[in-house]
């Protein structure tokens, strides 16, 4: 069986890890610590954790100000609560200065499950990277999360990390080294390419697998910097393979298909296809049977590759 | 205290109402063993004040849940929905069984309060601190219309620490909205632990008088202190009341009270077994039959 791991578990732990060698280091939440996993790092170092309560909006303004002093502040919350609560917070204290806050943010996604549309942030990966300066990065698993986490220490300005609340499959190898801006290829192909974020990118690497019997010959990229986005690498997959497919647990406006499809239209128009959320709000279930229900399984992203490569 | 006015209703049936709020209890404790996730403590910390509104209080009708002249409820704490949903279902809004379905794939009782799939929610919520402006929103139009319907919105303690609830605060005594009653579920605790230590909201009593509303303080499961406080709140004129309900998270449920780590969990089956003898109440036959 493949394994499983928490995104933000390893976000948690990384944290904490980090923070014991970097004391600039400091983190706030906003009452949900249990949950995003940052309540790792209050235990080890409670003085330099801040809990905001609920409010979402100070915890992003006291970021920005924790930073303009040195400090490299993670702020952490549910990705609906970071992205969409505290959007122009985010735009104007934080993105705008171009400051060096860190948003991890949790339960990006529908399978968050059962808390239903009000949890479940679809709309996120859109709202963050329509913002200047900011960088915007969903890690596919455990071992691209505790990379992630490391680089974006290094990198100087205002990042945010997408996590989820479910377990993903273990995809990347374990020396793997994440650098931010750059695509990588998990699996070769020449038929067509799917372009994938997060848990896609396993469904993805199935979908191929289904294909490969079929006899199409599929590479998968892990897209894991939706911005800036790794033009070289779509440009070369359009290039070399002549289709594209995208695949993303967030809407179809806004998100990693439309970034690609920019890319490709620009570039090298060649036929495309997103699998994503068709615009339409989440509900209430658990997470395999949403994501059956909105069509974002390895089945669905497979239809819709025979479906592009027919059009080449 | 503040000073409350004798009983302008006729007298209510304290007995009887306390028995709809142990029958609401049975029915958040089976709904979410059922579900197998939702949030427990602070469903039971209102068990009491919900009965009240639904089945003293508040002017509705359940076969019309378009009635212009109803009151109206807002479940600011959308979080708590089981405790909502179940007197629903209980006035008539829809069948009890389908509280079974609580938080499943196609269920008109989604995980937070969803106007669109459940008969008699007002409007969306879930995400905390945004309930208060919308029942302003609908006191300013009652007004508009001079309906005399009322407003009641219930806070968490945890949420008042979101600043649009001040804003919303603010709005209401600025529009002089005497027709909202908001009621804080003051039971202490939230996510991360105890107000008090991951972000105090006290002096609350002083905070809401000073953003200029009539305020008043109770123990939020003594349901005579219950109907006196939204008795009182009618008659106030020229400012919107809030009522301070002193309440225990989990109530009524001595593996839950007072315990935060249960603030998002549901009971197992052990845990309801144990729940159901404490309250003195039975699962056979639930959803359709009724406590005694
Ligand atoms: C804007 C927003 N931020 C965070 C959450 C997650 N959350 C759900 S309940 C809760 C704590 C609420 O505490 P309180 O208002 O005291 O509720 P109660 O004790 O009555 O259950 C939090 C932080 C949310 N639902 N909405
Ligand atoms: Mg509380």
């Amino acid at each position: 069986m493949t394994k499983l791991l928490g995104t933000r578990e390893v976000y948690g732990d990384t944290l904490s890890e980090l923070g014991a060698v970097n004391k600039n280091i400091v983190v706030l939440d906003a009452d949900l610590s249990g949950s995003t996993k940052t309540s790792v790092f209050a235990k080890k170092f409670p003085d330099r954790f801040f809990n905001m309560g609920v409010s979402e909006a100070d915890m992003m303004g006291t970021a920005a100000g924790l930073s303009t002093c040195g400090k490299i502040p993670f702020a952490s919350t549910f990705a609906i609560f970071a992205s969409g609560r505290a959007w122009e917070q985010v735009r104007q204290s934080i993105a705008y200065p171009k400051l060096n806050v860190k948003i991890v943010a949790s339960h990006g996604g529908i399978t968050v499950g059962e808390d239903g549309a009000s949890h479940q942030a679809i709309e996120d990966i859109a709202l963050m990277r329509c913002i200047p300066n900011m960088t915007v990065i969903m890690p596919c698993d455990g071992i691209e999360t505790k990379s992630v986490i490391h680089e974006i220490v290094k990198y100087n300005g205002p990042v945010y990390v997408r996590v989820a609340r479910g377990k993903f499959p273990v995809v990347m190898p374990e020396d793997y080294k994440f650098s931010i801006g750059k695509g990588v290829v998990v699996r070769n192909g020449k038929d067509a390419t799917i372009i994938a974020m997060g848990l896609m990118v396993s469904h993805a690497i199935e979908a191929a697998a289904m294909l490969e019997k079929e006899g199409l010959n599929i590479r998968v990229i892990n897209m894991s910097t939706i911005k800036p986005i790794d033009r070289d690498l779509i440009i070369k997959a359009a290039k070399e393979t002549g289709a594209i497919i995208t695949a993303e647990e967030h809407s179809i406006i806004g998100g990693l298909g439309e970034a690609v499809a920019g890319v490709v239209a620009e570039e090298f128009p060649v036929p495309m296809k997103r699998v994503g959320i068709q615009d339409k709000f989440g509900q209430s279930g658990l997470a395999e049977e949403l994501l059956a229900h909105y069509g974002l399984m390895p089945k669905d992203i497979a239809v819709a590759v025979r479906e592009v490569v027919k059009k080449k | 205290m503040e000073t409350l006015i004798s009983e302008i209703m006729t007298k209510p049936d304290i007995e009887n109402l306390k028995k709809w709020a142990r029958q609401l209890r049975l029915d958040v404790l089976m709904m979410l063993n059922k579900a197998k996730s939702g949030h427990t403590g602070g469903s039971l910390s209102a068990a009491d004040i919900v009965a009240a509104l639904y089945f003293y209080k508040m002017r509705h009708d359940p076969k019309n849940t378009k009635w212009e002249d109803r009151d109206r409820f807002v479940l600011s704490k959308g979080h708590a929905a089981p405790i909502q949903y179940a007197a629903l279902a209980r006035c008539g809004y829809f069948s009890p069984k389908e509280l079974r379905t609580l938080r499943k794939l196609g269920s008109i009782l989604q995980g937070h309060p969803d106007m669109k799939c459940t008969p008699g929610i007002e409007v969306c919520t879930g995400s905390l601190g945004q309930g208060l402006s919308m029942a302003n929103g609908m006191a300013l139009a009652l007004r508009l219309d001079k309906k005399t319907s009322r407003v009641y919105a219930l806070l968490g303690d945890g949420e008042v620490e979101e600043g649009q609830i001040w804003e919303a605060a603010m709005s209401a005594a600025h529009y002089k909205l005497d027709n909202i009653c908001a009621i804080l579920d003051f039971n202490g605790f939230q996510i991360d632990g105890a107000v008090t230590d991951v972000m105090n909201v006290e002096p609350l009593t002083e905070k809401w008088k000073a953003f200029g509303w009539h305020v008043l303080m109770i123990d939020g499961h003594d349901m005579e202190q219950i109907i006196h406080a939204l008795d009182e709140a009618e008659t106030i004129k020229g400012q919107p009341t809030m009522i301070i309900a002193r309440t225990v998270k989990g109530k009524g449920v001595s593996i839950f009270e007072g315990k935060y780590q249960y603030h998002g969990v549901p009971p197992s089956d052990e845990e309801l077994k144990k729940s159901l003898e404490e309250l003195g109440v039975s699962a056979e036959g639930w959803p359709e039959r009724l406590v005694e």
